[in-house]
């Protein structure tokens, strides 16, 4: 059976299109950055990458998107749940309030977390009367990186969910199965490529998140600077090469979360050959 | 199965890292908050304190750095960033500090030289040959000419430009203000890109080749011709500029909270020490202590040095006359 | 009608775990999203209305909102055709690199909005890779209205790609089996048959793209010329306030961002909302 599109013509015209302007758009951004990055040889690129400052800021990095996935995934299939399938008032708002921190520039973001958790703010005040410090540490950059990365896995869920409908659901609870059973047996292999997509996208919002984590971190070289602001930092130093090598290092996290994605795709598809 | 375990011990180990890493525990530490291009210049200086100190007193410390704008820097001291000291290339976010009452009042004078253990002024980088023959101020208003400076705006570095700029108007035209507003509306019509910081300007002018002249500090623009080839730019230095100060002090109930209020005092005042401003002077700053500047003369021309406080009044004014929402800049700039 | 408003009733009744979502979205809704934001009101209370009306209509202050508004609206139309274009290819046809391709889409997330911008720059400048024969072409990008809106395109591409490949990938064989059965060409197909279950998603993925460019800086400033009128945009200014230490200037503005960028969301979601109860209704 033949497919809408599926003429070889418009096959191949498509694709050339597509690829084309990704190529030019996409892929020649990321061929300068690993250009310059090795632009004075993979010894120079190593010995950037394995400095001592530059060794923890990844680990930091990562630490953060690592805790930050689980809060977002909850929350996000918690809230595509909620509104895609039961009808309540205020259920738009409640839709349009997690897209809160698209509407606020990352800065701003940033800003607002240290009026509140700061030593000035009403509760970093009182937390500072206890000794205890939220912004400058890790939790603090934790906390805006949750703030910016949270509308992901639920944007991802949304639409995908309401195009679904829930008759599915309706006719396993129907039948008997318990509400824990109909979500893990019913919706998640409905949903769970879009659940991956958003998982990768809140990981790499998460790892490459600049301005709000600038804003609360306090950048202190070996404890709470993140990745990118190492690379702010180096390239502000005149050290483009340590600079690029940070951002290519990035990019490289990016692009394995998205092999691994690929991976799971294919032995997901290979099981189904099977069964 | 596996890849839960994985993911775990990944997990485990970024959080262990990022955890322990400060806990170096009974050692005390010292944080100096300082500017964004300072990275270099505290890499080397702080290993050496570091060891001067242990040498005098028998006790291990760890200086730690922080580096950002310093308006963004200051305004982190403020919400309960807890740096000992500050080294800054603006007073006026030292100021801002000492407004919030994190640094003593008078701290211009717990410190020789306003506080200032370094200094510099506003420089001109051209390309090679010097093609337009940019040699003062008023070549820069010559209608062929394109600059790059940061935009004074967002950037302590352009606002002495603009300073600079302006100090200079006011001596040629003898303090006529519609003459000077001339000058420099014409001087500012003169810009191709205005970055925000140094930095981005140094791109724009370097690797993107836009305009005839990069204006920025003068340790600035002499790392640069350093970095980017002696061959292919030569630093001018004009005349009549602006003193440009570095301003350092200690954050008094930071550094009273972390107890090294005498590790930052020391800290500020080895800054001042011959050994350093040897060390500074190699990175095109400025220094006072007599020796050094001898054996430097040659790398630093002889310039009528403008201060802020003379042309000005005093920052305050400054800030305010030129700088703040709808002042002079920002009538300059209208249309 | 009536029988829609039961069957939605119904399902209200039958699935479980309204409690337990509602009370976990309402908890992290108010305290990671709402708590914050009402610092940034927090600073506006000692304001009076025409203080606040006299900053945020400074001339300036306007004309970035003209420069953000217009760009963003053109990144968002051109990631709206090339975000479906490369949801379609994604999703419908395989090929060599197809799974790079794929990869590559995320690309402008992972990279931290600073490195964008400086890469960016350095491509489209006047002596860069893409620049030099733009600029042959008569089409200067860098230090224009242009590079503003490349930079918040590639920032944004994500969201539209992103937003559509799953109701893509989620479309029945048998919505095209139909339309071809019945002889239509593939762009009467397209239209008719296929575009009807993308528009949600396709104006959701664009609207959230031009949202995300209004509030963009770090891409942006290395390209943008920053030129005071014309290449000024608003989070620059935002970004001049907080670095005069004028926090109620900076929330201020911010505030009008994210008054505009929130209507502009609910709109979408009001629409989508009708636009999928109409084709299920249609349907059931």
């Amino acid at each position: 059976m033949q497919r809408i599109g599926d003429a070889p013509l418009v096959r191949r015209l498509l694709i050339v299109i597509a690829v084309g302007l990704s190529g030019l758009f996409l892929l020649l951004p990321l061929v300068a950055i690993f250009a310059q990055a090795f632009s004075q040889g993979v010894g120079v690129f190593w010995s950037n990458v394995s400095d001592f400052y530059t060794l923890h800021a990844i680990g930091l990095t990562l630490g953060i998107a690592l805790l930050t996935i689980p809060v977002c995934l909850v929350f996000g299939v918690a809230l595509a749940w909620l509104v895609t399938r039961f009808s309540f008032p205020g259920r738009r708002l409640l839709q349009t309030l997690i897209d809160i921190p698209f509407a606020v520039s990352p800065v701003v973001a940033g800003l607002i977390y240290l009026l509140l958790y700061g030593r000035n703010g009403w509760i970093g005040g009182w937390l500072d009367s206890y000794d205890m410090q939220l912004m400058f540490s890790w939790p603090g950059i934790l906390m805006v990186t949750i703030f910016v990365t949270c509308p992901f896995v639920a944007r991802e869920l949304i639409p995908l969910m309401q195009a679904q409908g829930s008759r599915e659901e309706e006719a396993a609870v129907t039948l008997g199965a318990s509400g824990w059973t109909t979500f893990r047996r019913v919706t998640l292999p409905n949903i769970r490529w879009a659940l991956l997509y958003g998982i990768i996208l809140t990981n790499a919002r998460a790892v490459g998140e600049f301005g709000a984590v600038s804003v609360v971190s306090g950048a202190i070289r070996g404890q709470t600077n993140t990745l990118p602001l190492h690379l702010e930092q180096l390239y502000q130093d005149y050290n483009a090469v340590g600079a690029f090598a940070c951002a290519a290092l990035l990019a490289l996290i990016a692009l394995l979360t998205l092999a691994a994605k690929a991976g799971l795709e294919w032995r997901a598809s290979r099981r189904e050959a099977f069964a | 199965m596996s890849l839960v375990i994985f993911r775990r011990s990944i997990l485990a180990l970024a959080i262990g890292a990022t955890l322990s890493s400060p806990a170096v525990a009974q050692e005390r530490e010292l944080l100096n908050s300082s500017y964004d291009i300072a990275r270099e210049l505290f890499a080397d200086i702080n290993p050496k304190f570091e060891a001067w100190w242990e040498e005098e007193h028998d006790e291990e410390i760890e200086v730690s750095q922080s580096h950002g704008g310093s308006s963004a820097q200051a305004r982190a001291i403020m919400q309960g960033l807890r740096a000992d000291v500050v080294t800054y290339n603006q007073v006026t976010d030292v100021q801002a500090l000492a407004d919030a009452d994190l640094v003593a009042e008078d701290w211009q004078d717990a410190l020789p030289n306003n506080a200032s253990p370094y200094y510099s002024t506003t420089a001109f980088l051209v390309r090679k040959d010097n093609p337009k023959g940019i040699e003062n101020w008023d070549d820069l208003v010559e209608e062929d000419i394109e600059m790059v400076f940061p935009n004074p705006k967002t950037s302590g570095n352009g606002r002495y430009t603009y300073l600079a700029a302006w100090g200079f108007a006011d001596e040629q035209f003898d303090g006529d203000e519609e003459q000077i507003q001339d000058f420099m509306r014409t001087f500012l019509g003169n810009v191709e890109v205005f970055d925000n910081g140094g930095r981005g300007a140094t791109t724009s002018f370097i690797e993107r080749e836009i305009g005839d002249v990069l204006i920025s500090f003068e340790s600035e623009v002499n790392n640069i011709r350093k970095e980017y080839g002696s061959d292919d730019y030569e630093v001018i230095v004009p005349p009549t500029s602006i003193l440009a100060e570095f301003p350092v002090a200690v954050v008094g109930p930071n550094a009273e909270r972390n107890e090294n209020s005498d590790l930052a005092q020391s800290y500020l005042e080895y800054l001042y020490r011959e050994d350093t401003q040897r060390l500074l002077a190699g990175f095109n700053y400025r220094v006072h202590h007599e020796d050094v500047v001898e054996e430097f003369a040659d790398q630093f021309p002889e310039t009528e040095l403008l201060k802020v406080e003379d042309v000005f009044g005093s920052w305050e004014e400054a800030m305010e006359t030129h700088f703040e929402g709808g002042a002079m800049l920002d009538q300059l700039q209208r249309r | 009608m009536s029988h829609l408003a039961l069957r939605r009733f119904g399902s209200a009744r039958v699935l479980p775990g309204f409690g337990l979502s509602m009370g976990i979205s309402v908890l992290f809704i108010s305290l990671v999203l709402l708590l914050p934001i009402t610092g940034l009101f927090g600073q506006l209370a000692g304001l009076s209305f025409a203080e606040y009306w006299s900053i945020i209509t400074e001339g300036r202050v306007v004309a970035s909102y003209m420069v953000t508004i217009g760009a963003a609206a053109v990144a968002a139309l051109i990631n709206a055709a090339f975000g479906l274009l490369l949801a379609w290819v994604l999703v419908r046809y395989t090929f060599p690199g197809k799974r790079l391709l794929d990869a590559l889409m995320d690309l402008p997330f992972a990279l931290p909005t600073a490195v964008a911008g400086i890469t960016l720059a350095t491509l489209y400048s006047s002596n860069g890779w893409m620049g030099s024969w733009l600029e042959a072409l008569g089409l200067p990008v860098a230090q224009t209205w242009v590079g503003i809106a490349l930079a918040m395109a590639f920032t944004s591409i994500p969201f539209v790609v992103r937003t559509v490949q799953p109701v893509l990938e989620d479309m029945p064989v048998e919505v095209d089996e139909a339309a071809m059965s019945l002889g239509a060409t593939d762009g009467v197909a397209f239209r008719r048959v296929i575009m009807p279950h993308l528009w949600p998603a396709l104006v959701t993925g664009t609207g959230l793209a031009f949202v995300r460019s209004l509030g963009e800086f770090g891409a942006i400033i290395f390209i943008a010329g920053n030129m005071p009128y014309e290449t000024e945009i608003t989070a620059l200014m935002i970004f001049i306030k907080l670095q005069e230490y004028d926090y109620v200037g900076a929330s201020a503005i911010a505030s009008v961002v994210l008054f505009v960028s929130l209507a502009l969301l609910l709109a979408i979601n009001v629409w989508q909302g009708r636009f999928v109860r109409r084709l299920h209704g249609g349907k059931a």
